[in-house]
């Protein structure tokens, strides 16, 4: 148990090192949400699903956070997505053309 | 109150993608990189606070990590409405 | 069954089994207290906008919930690893585009589960929703993919497993 505990927090925290980091690196806002979303969701999932073996008497709260991400985190996502593209805010594009 | 050499690492991994975050944050260069940032950082946050409850050993701080992230979501979504207008 | 009604009876469930995994206990005491808020909740909210509404009541509902989470989780690991491998390629392997797809699903609950797992999939971000069409954020998108292909990419594969216990 508490072998599983170490290794789930750790993936856990290394998904959401790598959202950061994809936050960091993406070149536009919606490539950032992205990276964002994705990771930083597995992420805290991981990590919930670490603290619940380490503490198993603490199961139906986790149980309601974790949801709670999984809902709410791609919602929260799409709807900046939806109000940067009605306001304007243009693609990336690999080649620079400025057409 | 021991860390033991899982939860230096973890909460080293933690403190390093909130430290990006915080970069991105920081270098922007507008406003819809910033928002998306502390977006980021507030779900990171709240994965953070329920980890610190495993380490301080207390129920209580699972309370605090929902209700944090109850309030980032609706933030969130505030903001997104502001940037948006008054459409419906 | 009317559509008010198992709106209604749909948010006291919910209100209900949310209010017991929150206090994580069966005492009699936390069951009145539950039965209590969840009444209030679901009178509150029967004279909105009815999303639960979306739910389909058939013998296979819950069987196609389990299907679908399954297929959800294994697509946000896939994700998840395709994120990692373009975050950390020097190059930044990435060609976004935004395409439209078409969906089949009526109900409002079901068009909010399809975007939020088209979010989570490999590479898909949704955007918009404009009638029955969703625009989706695709970052790595194929030269030449026209709408029909892309909804068989994208939303094919969930839409099957919702069209279970969604409208």
């Amino acid at each position: 148990m508490k072998l599983l505990s170490d290794i789930f927090l750790i993936i856990g925290a290394l998904f959401c090192l790598l959202g950061a980091l994809g936050l960091l690196r993406m070149p536009d806002v919606y490539n950032r949400i992205q990276a964002g979303a994705k990771a930083v969701t597995l992420g805290s999932l991981a990590l919930l699903l670490g603290v619940g073996f380490a503490h198993p008497d603490w199961w139906p709260k986790l149980l309601v956070v974790g949801l709670f991400i999984l809902l709410t985190n791609p919602i929260g996502s799409s709807t900046l997505a939806r109000a940067f593209h009605r306001s304007g805010v243009p693609l990336w594009h690999k080649q620079r053309d400025e057409s | 109150m021991s860390l033991g050499i899982t939860g230096t690492i973890v909460l080293a991994l933690l403190g390093a993608a909130c430290v990006l975050a915080m970069l991105r944050l920081w270098i922007g260069p507008h406003a819809p990189d910033r928002i998306v940032a502390a977006d980021t950082l507030s779900v990171i946050a709240t994965g953070a606070i329920v980890v610190l409850a495993l380490f301080f050993d207390s129920a209580l701080y699972l309370d605090v990590a929902l209700l944090y992230g109850v309030l980032a979501f609706v933030g969130v979504v505030a903001l997104a409405r502001a940037i948006e207008g008054n459409r419906p | 069954m009317h559509p008010q009604l198992q709106h209604t009876a749909f948010s006291f469930v919910f209100a209900f089994v949310f209010w017991l995994l929150l206090v994580g206990s069966l005492d009699p005491q936390e069951l009145v207290a539950g039965i209590l808020v969840a009444t209030a909740v679901a009178a509150l909210s029967s004279g909105r906008q009815p999303i639960l509404a979306g739910i389909r009541l058939r013998a296979g509902a819950p069987l196609a919930f389990i299907t679908y989470l399954g297929s959800l989780l294994v697509a946000l690991l896939r994700a998840n690893l395709d994120m990692a491998r373009r975050v950390l390629s020097p190059a930044l392997p990435i060609r976004p585009v935004l395409v439209r797809i078409n969906t089949s699903l009526r109900s409002d609950l079901g068009r909010l589960v399809l975007a939020n797992s088209i979010t989570l999939t490999p590479g898909t971000l949704t955007v918009d929703v404009e009638g029955d069409a969703l625009l989706v954020h695709w970052i790595d998108c194929p030269p030449g993919t026209d709408i029909a292909t892309a909804t068989q990419t994208i939303a094919s594969g969930f839409e099957r497993h919702l069209r279970g216990f969604l409208q």
